[in-house]
């Protein structure tokens, strides 16, 4: 009943859609100017990077941004015991239910620093690739206060907090060429961008990486940290409704079966 | 009294008693019949008349998952961006409750929006339903004020400057604009205040009126009785022996276990978006709102959620100062049009025919014409303004219009093709 005598609505829509496809490209034309982020290669079920990510956002995030929504034995979930929450990863906590505050107050924080936004849905503004690339695209320029710039965030107020692990790298002047003499494209035809490494720091370029994208993977997790459980309990659902669909399409059918 | 005078109640083995005695007292057995097993509807609906029924169970949906976010909600500027987290966070299944709101928000206006279409499609407005169209217009209104309402309790960037762009068109307003701007916020800016009494105004004031709104909207329907995809009225050809249509099927058991097949279908999409894909690429959930509302920080791009993005494409269209009066003043003129012109629909059509299966084709490309304008004009009232996305704004704009002025006129020369005399197949 349902899909017969209606091809001239099937086709109303069916031509209307083609219309709008055809007509979006013309309507978006302009050039967006953004910076081009790299896909962030994070697993947020992955535990052990996610405990690894948690233990550089206490050491290097969480002195001058707050996580405030966030509860410290949240981190029971990343398979920690209150113990080694205590132990390993509250520094200015007294107790193992509070929130991942920060000593400093806003205000302080603001005259002293400039704005340090609370990072607990970060991830969820931002986005993840903005984190990753963020993270990973501080540069030495001296023409900055703070004697340091970025490529995904220009004219940043924070300097590099990871500029030990990662070294000191200077942005290249010059676009790389190839061997032909053409410039070299990143991923997504745009120039790249090339860093040169003038202090080496403790972690080789690879383990730097690591460590980021465990940072990355951390507050992906800590934006929404029921997106595991959502997901899981997800399947069981539409496994559920599949069958509802199917029940009550055999319901509908047979009492459907003595209307002509 | 009448109470003697009823039959006693049969067909419901052990509840027979207790339903007799009810019945006595109380039109069960009349009301059920008339909604239920004895209103009569065409046998021919087919997918487009699932969405009155959907927009029914979003409404449920959407009061009942409501009602347990307002036992964690705290309506405080400065504890209501903390207090949804909270809900997502720490309360027991609280994000299951959240994104079951915000997910049945924008399912609520994708049904509205399709059973509207429905209408377009099969003039289900015409007489003798331009009543119930006209409650479903005021539906629609309530739907839009909730929207917008319920969108500030977040205490998002986007909630607030959302808000603060949305009532600052009231300031446009000449003479009293800026007066009634004040009155609507309470305050100077979108503050504590604003966010009191918007919450007052979501949780009770407009579910109130609208459940009111559905109830009649569903009592002018079983009066006049359903539209079909013909177009024809079912109640025209009546068996002379019962007076029961002979293309009418009773509602229940037929429509109603067809529903909750539609039903079963329309949960299974939704749950994929509540459990994978909560955010829709920010259009169903703003990035932006997860930053928490700064009055002194504007964001650069303020983009109202998609359902309203046709009508705020509008209202920027409109770059020219007309007669002395300011263009911003002509554009929330033509934005407040552009939703009520809807409600003339039954005396604009003047076609011979109902359904478009039956019309000509310059109704089939009108209606094509301002499907596409539509949807181009919600995907520009997303995106920011550049020249050429202007121009492409005023031209679906005027065309947008241009469906529903010259509707009286094109739709008498149409060439329309013959009613049938009974439903097809």
């Amino acid at each position: 009943m349902m899909l017969r005598g209606m091809p001239a609505p099937v086709r109303l829509v069916a031509s209307l859609a083609a219309a709008a496809v055809l007509a979006a490209p013309l309507a978006v034309r302009a050039s967006e100017s953004e910076v081009r982020l790299e896909r962030a290669p994070i697993d947020v079920r992955d535990v052990a990077s996610l405990q690894s990510g948690a233990r550089t956002f206490v050491n290097y995030c969480l002195n001058c941004h707050s996580a405030s929504l966030m509860r410290y034995n949240r981190l029971r979930d990343l398979d920690l015991t209150d113990r080694q929450i205590i132990d390993n990863l509250m520094f200015s906590a007294t107790k193992v239910g509070e929130m991942m505050n920060i000593a400093m107050t806003r205000q302080d924080a603001a005259a002293w620093f400039g704005p340090a936004p609370d990072l607990s849905v970060i991830a969820r503004s931002r986005g993840s690739d903005w984190l990753w690339s963020y993270l990973r695209g501080y540069y030495r320029d001296a023409k900055s206060p703070t004697g340091w710039n970025n490529t995904v965030f220009p004219g940043v107020g924070m300097p590099n907090v990871l500029w030990q692990l990662q070294g000191q790298r200077v942005l290249k002047e010059e676009v790389e060429k190839d061997a032909s003499g053409r410039e070299v494209k990143d991923g997504h035809g745009g120039v790249a961008k090339t860093f040169e490494t003038v202090v080496p720091g403790t972690l080789s370029p690879l383990e730097f990486d690591v460590q980021v994208r465990d940072l990355v993977a951390f507050m992906t997790w800590m934006a929404d940290p029921n997106q595991v459980l959502r997901k899981q309990v997800g399947v069981w659902v539409l496994f559920f409704l599949a069958v509802l669909v199917a029940l009550s399409y055999a319901l509908y059918k047979e009492y459907w079966k003595d209307v002509h | 009294m009448a109470a003697t005078e009823k039959l006693p109640v049969t067909g419901a083995g052990p509840f027979n008693a207790v339903l007799t005695w009810v019945d006595q007292r109380f039109p069960l057995v009349a009301t059920w019949k008339e909604h239920l097993a004895e209103y009569y509807a065409p046998k021919n609906f087919n997918f487009w008349y699932y969405f009155g029924s959907l927009a029914l169970l979003v409404l449920v949906i959407q009061i009942v998952t409501g009602i347990f976010l307002t036992m964690n909600y705290k309506p405080d500027a400065s504890l209501a961006f903390a207090s949804v987290e909270f809900i997502m966070r720490e309360v027991p299944w609280g994000w299951l409750i959240r994104y079951m709101h915000s997910t049945g928000a924008s399912a609520f206006f994708i049904c509205v929006y399709l059973h509207m279409f429905r209408g377009l499609l099969y003039g289900s407005y015409r007489k003798p339903r331009e009543l119930l169209w006209i409650f479903g217009m005021f539906i629609f209104l309530c739907l839009m004020a909730e929207a917008f309402f319920g969108y500030l309790l977040p205490w998002g960037q986007m909630s607030y400057w959302g808000a603060q762009v949305i009532v600052n068109l009231f300031a446009a307003i000449p003479f009293i604009g800026p007066d009634l701007a004040i009155w609507i916020r309470g305050d100077y800016v979108i503050s504590d205040a604003t966010l009191n009494r918007f919450f007052a105004f979501h949780v009770i004031a407009i579910p109130l009126v609208l459940l009111g709104l559905v109830a009649v909207h569903l009592l002018a329907l079983h009066e006049v009785g359903s539209n079909n995809p013909d177009g024809i009225e079912i109640k025209k050809n009546k068996d002379p022996r019962t007076g029961i249509p002979l293309d009418g099927i009773p509602f229940h058991p037929y429509y109603t276990v067809k529903d909750i097949f539609g039903v079963a279908v329309f949960l299974l999409v939704f749950a994929v978006i509540v459990f994978f894909a909560p955010e829709v690429g920010g259009y169903f959930l703003e990035y932006n709102n997860f930053i928490p509302a700064d009055p002194l920080k504007t964001p650069p791009h303020i983009a109202p959620v998609w359902y309203f993005t046709p009508y705020y494409s509008i209202l920027r269209a409109n770059t020219i100062n007309f007669f002395w009066v300011d263009a911003k003043v002509w554009g929330v003129i033509a934005m407040g049009i552009s939703v009520m012109i809807f409600f003339l629909l039954p005396w604009l059509d003047r076609s011979p025919a109902k359904s478009i299966r039956y019309r000509g084709p310059i109704y089939k490309s009108a209606l094509a014409v301002f499907v596409v304008c539509f949807l181009i004009l919600g995907y520009l009232g997303t995106e920011t303004v550049t020249e050429g996305r202007t121009l492409m704004a005023q031209i679906c704009t005027v065309l947008y219009f241009l469906f529903f002025i010259l509707m009286p006129w094109y739709t008498a020369i149409d060439k329309c093709k013959p009613e049938p005399e009974r439903v097809t197949k």
